[in-house]
């Protein structure tokens, strides 16, 4: 065996796994020339062949990876053994048992074996589905060519049944479809099936715990595994080494082998742009946007600032408490004495850094940033002074009132004004001299007072708690009051009383003397009381959620009261008659609702857009309207226009309390709880396409603000340019 | 209707652009790989104008590329190379692992590499593109330039960086293109104008770095390698513009001179020219030999007339100027003391044409001794001097720069040895109206004019005995200060007895309602209109007006403070002052 012993001539230290491949390719190269050696089947050859198949399992216990290696060969030499294969396991088992026990057989008797069948039975037809055969009446062909022919009669069920309940020995019989005949197993046969299906060694003899003996070790050896000689070849040398080593030389004599070239490390720099070619501009860099150069430092970056760039204290523990995000300066400006003191900056790298970030990974965006002149931003408006006459400097003050004067009106001559306070009283002042004429005590604190607007009729209207009270202040001329009492004394009842909402009463006695002349006394308290402009009608309003009965109007001359609405559509804050058609505007919280009292329905519906509406004026022409609101803003409506404002006002800093047109002037006024007037010139032109002008033209102050109030009312002069105001300072102020 | 139904975001803004996960999928690459690409081929994120729209409906904050940017990258040969130095790194642990050396020789050999010269050439088509961008080139190489050749990043780059470095400072020494400097708390800025671009880097001081943990160099490592390719390729071409040899050569008479004295101190030759070459004394060879002093080109006249005509002339003063401050060192010779840094003073002095020298210990390079008797100025950064000479300036380095920003020779007095220096003030801030400006700067601007010391000349008046001699210019100026402080004071005494005292009524012209009661009138008029005028303005017009004045008002603010800071600061330093006087006496 020559290989073995090249192989037992390897070194010692070889590793295991390398040794056990070695040995196995060892035992496979015994088997290949097994068939070489000796062809014909011995007794020895077998003992040699089950040798053979021993060391087979042994190799296959130790690795698992040459399993079907030596499973395939198995077969090949099966084969040559003639025995055929089986694709199912079992079946090789059973075939590796029966050859072996055919080999045993042979060995130990092989008289018995000849019994059976005369010589060597085995099929040749090869490794063949035997179906293939069904239809023939041999199943195959012996080594000498010869047909095996099936048995004459094959057994049927019935048969088969009979030997299963008679032969003793039929569990141990197996039927061998490449020959068709039934072999009974002997008992080594038997044992050896067993032990298989145990997961034993075939053989009994074999001991799987033998002491391993570690013939190639880690560790090295002194001595040689073999005492051989070293040849003689491994002393001189090699004619080939030689040969190739003297090609090498020749052809580095000859300059063909030239030594590598040591690699350029420096970068070689030439004028890249030679040849600047202005088509090479692709379109990206149009669309290029350069990154935003750093930005240059300023003074407070110095070495040596001046003093004024260094940080107070505070100013220090201020920086140094803000996130690295939000401070001004991303560094603390230092002063040094000299330039050797300079340290070096512990930021620089990571400034770098975050420079590298911001080129790579901040997104890019073309912000077109627009210069604007805040000059230009300030609309164009007439001059002030173009827009005169107009109220401009505080001229009286009417001083007499001890609470908050809610509310004032001026007679329809302009000779007299009348004021209603919180003090319980009205009094009436002449305009000129801001004398106090009368003063006059009413049962509660006044909440709205109004002249009437006749010049013919001399009334004026007070409301107080739940009362309207009409008074003949007996001022101006002395016609106007006579007839005007004569006027309340000449009505005569109507044939049957109608039941009205309100009790109309006539003064008498010390009353009349003191000028009551009518007392309407309504079922809830009345918040404000407006003449129509012909004077013979008068609204008043009580505020109420609840119910429809929020206003009334009534007819002094024949002293009838009557409710217009039927619904309550929200509560009313105040009403107004417009000053020429048959209208009545209406404002709840944030609506104007404007009925037409002729056809008794709505005409029109304002949105103010405020949240709660505290004043309304209708302007002269009837055409235009104002709303103050509690949140500072005044709209302006242009009923032709328009539901919603043509303009809205937010001029006043607080709520506003009153709001008045003139009758003549271009003008308006407004009065907060700012404590401020501001007038504005409002024209209203008669052509239709032409926009009202509205220009605030002056802020008048001169109110103190007191419990957070500061004007509450506003009123016109019915002819001069002049406007009344009054406020929760107790006084009421002229301004001319 | 009919057709197909449009579906949403296949069509408008969302279909240009690309999310970087998506971009990065569509080029096959690691992040690592795409940012690397991202930053030598310039492509960064863009900010889309309909965010939501663009991010098919989310809020979710993503960063957009646009998706012609990344078909752009597609074609990009360097993303073979990527892919190749990829393999080669498996390839190469790979054979570290199995401990095959040959292996790992062959493959380092063959390392694959690759060039960014068509990047640069792409990304800037033109040289002026290029020149445009090299700000945060030049900082980021002067920054590599100064790291220590251990760890970090590699020894080559380091070297290379330092070798880019030194040419540009002798390309604009050579070219006199230095404008201004500036020295911050963070290092030396830098600003020249070359080819008509303003250039600006920051070089930081010379100490040693403390590499921060937080910072990831391979970021910054990507951005220097494509710098210094493109910073090497300008450098080229410039020299190229001044006929000088590149890679430079020191003039053959300045070679032979250095040569004698300092062979024997280095080892490798290489390593002694770039020395010679970063010690910046001597002039660099030329290609084509010319004459030492090129005649100044002139600019050519013009027949012009009217607004050309006066553009024409502040262009020649211009010019008559910056050609003054090319000179503004000429002809005086500097020493430099050891403790100031030599090279930023050496760059600076030797762009405006004075001759510079240092210790021999020091540096190469050094032409001249300490015992020099020509030396005009020594330039020393500390308290006092032992041996000092009689016949020049001891000044501190300050004097250099501010004379630089300054552009004239400032009067050296206030730069002696040991004398509190004036604020260092930077040049790179002009100031509009309304905004702060220092007292020094407006001195600063007076000496510009050409109006000489006007404060201190009065004073001077008022000074009989004023002796010109620099010690006792100490005192000198103590004295002005006492005297400035009396009148101050007598005029505060004057101020005090004015409220106090009760003169009979001296109406005053604008209250006798003439023409000044007229124009008070007219002013509150229009203030009145102004106001009411904004009272009219539209919501959005109120609220952009609002925001000017507000900006507006900041700034007044913040000039204010600063004013009252420094007020209270000299307030402050005059009672020091006058406590010490008194304690003298």
């Amino acid at each position: 065996m020559r290989t073995v012993n090249l192989e037992s001539q390897k070194n010692g230290t070889m590793s295991k796994a390398k040794e056990k491949s070695a040995k196995k390719r060892v035992v496979e190269e015994d088997d290949d020339q097994l068939p070489i050696f000796d062809k014909d089947v011995t007794e020895k050859k077998a003992g040699e062949e089950d040798d053979a198949d021993l060391s087979d399992s042994e190799e296959s216990v130790f690795s698992g990876l040459e399993d079907s290696e030596s499973d395939s060969h198995d077969e090949e030499e099966d084969a040559e053994e003639g025995d055929d294969e089986e694709d199912d396991d079992d079946a090789v088992i059973l075939d590796e048992i029966l050859t072996k026990s055919s080999g045993v057989e042979t060995a130990t008797e092989p008289p018995a074996t000849d019994k059976n069948t005369p010589t060597d039975i085995r099929n040749t037809v090869g490794n063949i589905p035997m179906e293939w055969y069904q239809d023939y009446p041999h199943i195959g062909y012996n080594l000498d060519g010869k047909k095996i022919f099936k048995p004459i009669r094959n057994k049927d069920e019935l048969d088969e049944f009979l030997d299963k309940m008679e032969n003793p020995d039929y569990w141990r019989t197996v039927h061998d479809k490449t020959t068709a005949s039934d072999i009974r197993l002997s008992d080594e046969q038997v044992d050896l099936v067993h032990r298989l299906q145990k997961g034993q060694f075939g053989d009994v003899n074999f001991n799987e715990y033998e002491p391993s003996v570690d013939f190639f070790t880690n560790e090295v050896m002194i001595h040689p595994v073999t005492n051989r000689p070293q040849d003689k070849r491994s002393f001189i040398p090699s004619l080939i080494e030689k040969e190739k080593v003297s090609k090498l030389v020749h052809a580095i004599k000859m300059g063909w082998i030239k030594p590598r070239k040591p690699k350029e490390t420096t970068p070689q720099y030439y004028d890249l742009w030679a040849k600047e070619d202005p088509n090479a501009i692709l379109g990206r860099h149009k669309m290029h946007v350069p990154a935003p150069k750093m930005r240059l430092p300023g003074h407070e970056e110095s070495y040596n600032p001046p003093p004024e760039y260094l940080l107070t204290e505070e100013e220090r523990m201020a920086w140094e408490q803000q996130d690295a995000e939000d401070r001004k300066l991303p560094f603390l400006p230092q002063k040094h004495s000299c330039l050797r003191a300079v340290p070096a900056f512990s930021r620089f790298i990571h400034e770098r850094f975050e420079r590298c970030l911001d080129l790579y990974l901040c997104p890019r965006q073309r912000k077109m940033r627009v210069n604007v002149n805040p000059e230009d931003l300030i609309p164009k408006l007439p001059k002030p002074k173009d827009l005169q006459p107009f109220p401009t400097t505080m001229s009286l003050v009417y001083i007499g009132h001890s609470s908050l004067v809610r509310s004032i009106s001026a007679s329809p001559t302009g000779q007299w004004l009348v004021s209603g306070s919180d003090d319980c009283t009205v009094r009436f002042w002449e305009v000129n001299t801001g004398r106090c004429m009368k003063t006059l005590e009413v049962g509660g604190a006044v909440k709205s007072v109004a002249w009437n607007p006749n010049p013919a009729v001399c009334l004026v209207a007070v409301c107080f708690e739940s009362t309207v009270l009409l008074l003949n202040p007996g001022l101006g001329d002395r016609l106007v009051v006579s007839s005007t009492d004569q006027l309340i004394t000449s009505y005569e009842p109507p044939e049957e009383d109608k039941e009205q909402a309100v009790t109309w009463a006539l003064s008498e006695g010390p009353e009349h003397d003191n000028g009551h002349r009518l007392t309407l006394t309504h079922p809830k308290a009345v918040k404000q009381v407006v003449w129509h402009g012909k004077g013979d009608y008068l609204a008043s309003v009580m505020p109420d959620n609840s119910s429809n009965l929020q206003v009334l109007i009534h007819q002094v001359s024949k002293r009838r009261t009557q409710n217009p609405f039927r619904k309550n559509k929200g509560l009313v804050q105040c009403v107004s008659f417009h000053p020429l058609r048959p209208y009545f505007f209406v404002a709840t919280q944030r609506y104007v609702r404007v009925y037409n009292l002729i056809k008794q329905e709505l005409t029109k519906k304002l949105m103010t857009n405020c949240k709660w509406i505290s004043s309304m004026a209708i302007h002269p022409g009837g055409d235009n309207l104002i709303c103050g609101s509690y949140d500072c803003r005044l709209a302006w409506f242009d009923l032709d226009l328009s539901t919603k404002p043509y303009k809205m006002l937010r001029h006043h800093k607080k709520a506003l309390r009153g709001v008045a047109y003139h009758k003549h002037y271009p003008l308006f006024a407004s009065g907060a709880d700012d404590g401020s007037v501001i007038i504005c010139h409002g024209m209203v032109y008669n052509d239709l396409l032409q926009n009202p002008l509205i220009v605030p033209v002056k802020v008048l102050k001169g109110h103190q603000i007191t419990h957070d109030l500061g004007v509450l009312d506003v009123t016109f002069h019915p002819t001069q340019p002049w406007v009344f105001s009054s406020g929760a300072d107790a006084t009421i102020r002229l301004f001319t | 209707m009919g057709g197909l139904q449009k579906k949403k975001y296949e069509r408008g803004s969302a279909t240009n652009y690309i999310t970087r996960n998506k971009a990065r999928k569509k080029l096959q690459l690691s992040l690592a790989d795409f940012r690397r690409l991202c930053i030598l081929k310039g492509i960064y994120p863009h900010e889309p104008k309909h965010k939501k729209k663009v991010n098919k409906g989310s809020t979710a904050p993503r960063t957009f590329y646009l998706l012609k940017d990344i078909r752009f990258l597609l074609h990009e040969p360097i993303v073979r190379k990527f892919r190749e130095y990829k393999v080669f790194v498996r390839k190469l642990r790979k054979a570290y692992g199995k401990a095959e050396w040959t292996a790992v020789e062959r493959l380092r050999d063959n390392k694959p590499g690759y060039k960014l010269d068509h990047i640069i050439k792409e990304r800037y088509p033109t040289f002026i593109d290029a020149l445009r961008d090299i700000d945060d080139a030049l900082s980021m190489c002067f920054l590599f330039s100064t790291f220590a050749r251990t760890g970090k990043c590699h020894v080559q780059t380091i070297t290379l960086c330092r070798r880019l470095t030194v040419e540009w400072m002798n390309y604009v020494v050579t070219s006199r293109s230095l404008r201004k400097v500036f020295i911050s708390i963070k290092g030396i800025y830098y600003q020249a104008e070359v080819l008509g671009q303003l250039i600006t880097w920051l070089v930081p001081y010379q100490f040693a770095h403390d590499h921060p943990t937080d910072v990831d160099y391979r970021v910054m490592a990507t951005f220097t390698e494509m710098y210094t390719t493109l910073f090497g390729f300008i450098n080229f071409r410039l020299y190229q513009t001044l006929n000088l040899v590149y890679p430079p050569k020191l003039d053959s008479k300045a070679e032979s001179e250095l040569k004698a004295e300092h062979e024997e101190d280095y080892a490798m030759d290489s390593e002694s020219y770039l020395e010679k070459l970063s010690a910046l004394s001597a002039s660099l060879a030329r290609v084509v030999a010319t004459a030492e002093e090129e005649e100044e080109n002139q600019l050519d006249q013009f027949p012009a007339d009217g607004e050309d005509l006066e553009n024409m002339e502040a262009r020649e003063k211009e010019q008559k100027e910056q050609e003054a401050q090319n000179r503004l060192f000429e002809g005086l010779k500097f020493f430099l003391n050891r403790e100031v840094p030599r090279e930023s003073l050496a760059f600076i002095l030797r762009c405006f044409g004075a001759e510079v020298s240092w210790d021999k210990s020091l540096c190469i390079g050094g032409t001249y001794n300490v015992t020099d008797e020509t030396i005009t100025h020594q330039i020393v950064d500390r308290p006092d001097i032992d041996k000092q000479y009689i016949n020049r300036y001891y000044i501190q380095p300050q004097w250099v720069f501010d004379s630089v920003n300054a552009k004239m020779r400032l009067p050296v007095e206030d730069y002696f040895l040991g004398v509190t220096l004036p604020p260092h003030l930077s040049p790179f801030v002009e100031e509009k109206d309304g905004d702060y400006v220092p007292p020094e700067k407006l001195k600063l601007m007076a000496l510009q004019r050409g109006e000489k010391h006007v404060q201190e000349e009065e004073e001077d008046d008022d000074d009989d005995d004023d002796d010109e001699e620099y010690n006792d210019e100490v005192d000198d100026e103590d004295l002005t200060e006492e005297k400035n402080l009396k009148k101050m004071e007598d005029q505060r005494s004057q101020g005090k007895t004015l409220a106090v005292k009760v003169t009979p009524g001296k109406v005053k012209p604008w209250e006798t309602g003439s023409v000044g009661n007229k124009v008070r009138l007219e002013k509150e008029e229009k203030a009145e209109e102004k106001r009411l005028a904004i009272m009219m303005m539209k919501k959005k017009e109120k609220y952009l007006y609002d925001k000017i004045m507000f900006g507006k008002k900041r700034t007044t603010r913040e000039a204010n403070k600063l004013a009252a800071k420094r007020k209270a600061h000299e307030d402050t330093s005059k009672a020091e002052k006058k406590q010490k006087k008194a304690k003298k006496q």
